[in-house]
């Protein structure tokens, strides 16, 4: 008997693909948020495998800030194309060309929170009632109580007090007209299942991973990549080193770290000897002790 | 880590006095599961605060109101990963008006840490925590006599507390009882071996939760597959490809095994098994997988489908342990949604048999109002039959929640009896 079990990794890729079917039966309009991130990619893998030999039944839903890294949009453009699949985009840019937001003003300004709008404005005008994220319960304090299946009321809010309680393997998804829900197939995983998994299965993920030479400013402790986006200070200088990204956000504000790691086996290697959290080098949660709670309750990823 | 390593789902359950926070933080400090900028962030808080030293208890810090509260409210999950196993911690509060959220959190453990302050002895919170922990049948319960340190580690006061546990969790039904005698401020048998407790020879803690046996947590007898959804590609090359969808619940299943589908007990053989691109020759649980079967039968979510020989109840008046979820308290006779495995029904609350009284454990037949982390025997009885184990033998086909159809929300989690 005791060859009937399943390993870890096996376990976490069988609750996400329960995750991804249960949604499936109990929304009508779901979609994935895709970000070209290794969460939101791997996500959709696992989706491919959930509904294989059927093609996978959601769109993919991109909340681009005009502030990307070049390489996530091809990523994402040859996934959509690779898949055959819907590709829903919500443009802060449009957004802030329609006065809906405004910029944030002063050196650290990032367009951060003002995806938090596109994102519900286009989930509202696209009537979508399941959002299908990469979130992770590991990534960061507020996170470890997120539920697999997490309400949100009519103007798309997360109260984090008054959640549904999950037991055992049943979810309910059940809501009113103009909620909606977010779902989580990877709460479970860490940052290190994650690599592992992604090696073990091979998926393509953006070149970004990988070390490669870039050129980089000394910012707030940690290597921000040279785009046209990036204004200068007077002490700063772009140099070039050997860059990998440990996550991928706004090109403005996802910083790299020094890395020689330019295959899958080299970063689960360097990762699994990491000190830091990888959103220690993500400004937009420095920000205060609170930053994620915050934006999570007003709606965001 | 090894490509057989297996994960393993524990719950702690402690209130703030009894030091769950700082063995978490332990467990997760000594294994080197937290990051040089978290211990930052814990360092500056504890400095902040007025503490000495590194706050441990800090790392298990969530929400904003938890922090100004110094409380947990809800439950938080932590992970950490060992050479030899994955850990998913459900950490929940522990106080009588969290109960719900202890349930919550032992309903999908392996196991449960049972925290006892070796000054106070066994006190009403350790019963309470014990009988969730058999309630909800986690398999596998670690009793951690924990502050050795205050009681000069000696042997005879940490006796004194298996004996006074021992004599009331008889009447429970748990299986694989453990103790071992800690100081989680020092570390004192958590990660590693106590340099002061010479008289206790068994493992520490963590070397306890990466050997325990538990692949035979989930039954591997009663072959249960619910119907998650029906996979109907429509494209070339699969065009007459008809998939059922979903995750084994129970037993094994392998190609050319004779089945029946419930509730409509039309039967055929298993046709194959499929995982994404590979076809198996069996699945068992908690497999996620897509089955196609020789003959073409109608089949949907909330069907299940299970071996010829060996079926389920199908059953609309079943007897509950039920605990209620929500503010607004149970109504009798009023008409909820529940649901079991992918099957919703409606159902009624026929009758209150009777009422845990959570601090004394006793059986309360006179009050038998359903409020809020109540948990109570009721009879239930649903518009159509469901397919039911009991939970006993099976934790999967053996749960039920109840739905509020007026508000969406889940209201009453139950163990079939």
């Amino acid at each position: 008997m005791s060859k009937y079990y399943l390993n870890y990794l096996d376990e976490l890729e069988s609750e996400a693909i329960f995750i991804l079917r249960e949604v499936w039966a109990q929304f009508d309009n779901p979609v994935i948020l895709f970000s070209g991130g290794k969460d939101s990619i791997l996500v959709t893998h696992l989706a491919k495998k959930a509904f294989y030999p059927a093609k996978i039944p959601f769109a993919l839903m991109h909340v681009d800030t005009g502030h990307n890294f070049p390489e996530t949009i091809q990523f994402r453009d040859d996934v959509i194309k690779d898949l055959g699949l819907q590709l829903i985009v919500g443009s802060v840019q449009e957004a802030i060309d329609d006065g809906r937001v405004s910029e944030e003003k002063g050196k650290s300004a990032t367009r951060n929170i003002l995806q938090i709008t596109t994102l519900l404005d286009a989930i509202e005008s696209n009537k979508i009632d399941c959002a299908i994220g990469g979130g992770r319960r590991d990534e960061e304090k507020a996170r470890a109580k997120e539920r697999f299946f997490s309400h949100r009321d009519d103007f798309g809010q997360w109260d984090p007090k008054n959640q549904r309680p999950e037991l055992w393997n049943i979810f309910n998804g059940r809501h009113f007209e103009g909620e909606h829900f977010r779902a989580f197939p990877i709460s479970n995983w860490t940052e290190m299942d994650v690599w592992n998994y992604i090696k073990r299965e091979n998926i393509a993920i953006p070149s970004l991973y990988y070390a490669h030479e870039r050129e980089v400013v000394w910012r707030q402790e940690s290597w921000i990549p040279n785009s046209k986006f990036l204004v200068l200070e007077d002490h700063e200088e772009v140099v070039i080193k050997k860059i990998r990204f440990r996550t991928l956000g706004d090109i403005t504000i996802t910083g790299g770290i020094m890395s020689d790691a330019d295959t899958l086996e080299k970063i689960a290697a360097e990762v699994s000897g990491m000190r830091q959290t990888e959103r220690g080098n993500r400004s937009d949660d420095k920000r205060s002790e609170s930053a994620m709670e915050d934006r999570k309750r007003q709606g965001y990823f | 880590m090894l490509d057989n390593n297996q994960l393993l789902r524990f719950t702690t359950a402690g209130s703030v006095d009894d030091g769950k926070s700082t063995l978490i933080g332990r467990l997760l400090y000594d294994s080197k599961s937290i990051f040089e900028d978290q211990l930052q962030a814990i360092e500056n808080t504890s400095k902040k605060k007025g503490h000495d030293g590194v706050d441990l208890a800090l790392f298990t810090d969530g929400l904003k109101d938890e922090r100004e509260q110094g409380i947990t409210i809800d439950v938080a999950y932590r992970y950490f990963t060992t050479p030899k196993r994955k850990f998913i911690i459900a950490d929940t509060p522990g106080h009588i008006q969290y109960t719900r959220n202890m349930v919550t959190g032992a309903s999908t453990a392996n196991a449960a840490i049972i925290l006892v302050d070796a000054r106070h002895g066994v006190i009403e919170q350790t019963k309470r925590h014990s009988f969730i922990a058999s309630l909800l049948q986690i398999p596998h319960v670690i009793v951690c006599v924990n502050k050795m340190d205050l009681v000069d580690y000696s042997e005879e006061a940490y006796n004194k507390v298996i004996n006074q546990f021992e004599e009331f969790s008889s009447k429970l039904l748990v299986h694989d009882i453990r103790f071992i005698p800690i100081s989680a401020l020092d570390g004192d048998n958590v990660v590693n071996r106590s340099k002061n407790m010479d008289w206790y020879q068994g493992a520490p803690l963590l070397h306890t939760l990466e050997t325990m046996h538990i692949s035979s947590d989930i039954n591997k007898v009663d072959a249960r597959f619910p119907v998650q959804t029906v996979l109907r590609p429509q494209n070339d090359t699969h065009r007459d490809y008809r998939g059922y969808a979903g995750r084994v619940a129970s037993g094994i299943f392998r190609v050319g095994d004779e089945i029946t589908v419930m509730p409509s007990g039309f039967t055929s053989i298993i046709k194959s098994i499929d995982v994404y691109e590979a076809s198996l020759d069996e699945a068992y649980a908690p497999m996620s997988i897509s089955m196609t079967l020789e003959d073409d039968i109608d089949i949907s979510r909330g069907d299940m489908i299970v071996r010829s020989n060996n079926k389920p109840e199908a059953n609309q008046d079943i007897e509950v342990m039920l605990c209620w979820l929500d503010d607004n308290p149970a109504k009798l006779r009023a008409k909820y949604s529940i649901r079991h495995t992918s099957n919703e029904q409606k159902a009624m609350i026929k009758e209150v048999i009777y009422k845990i009284d959570i601090e004394s454990l006793g059986r309360n037949t006179e009050d038998k109002d359903l409020n809020m982390n109540d948990i109570s025997k009721v009879k239930i009885r649903t518009t159509k039959p469901l397919m039911v184990d009991s939970y006993r033998e099976n934790r999967t086909t053996g749960s039920i929640i109840l739905v509020d159809d007026t508000t969406n929300e889940t209201v009453a989690a139950g163990m079939i009896v």
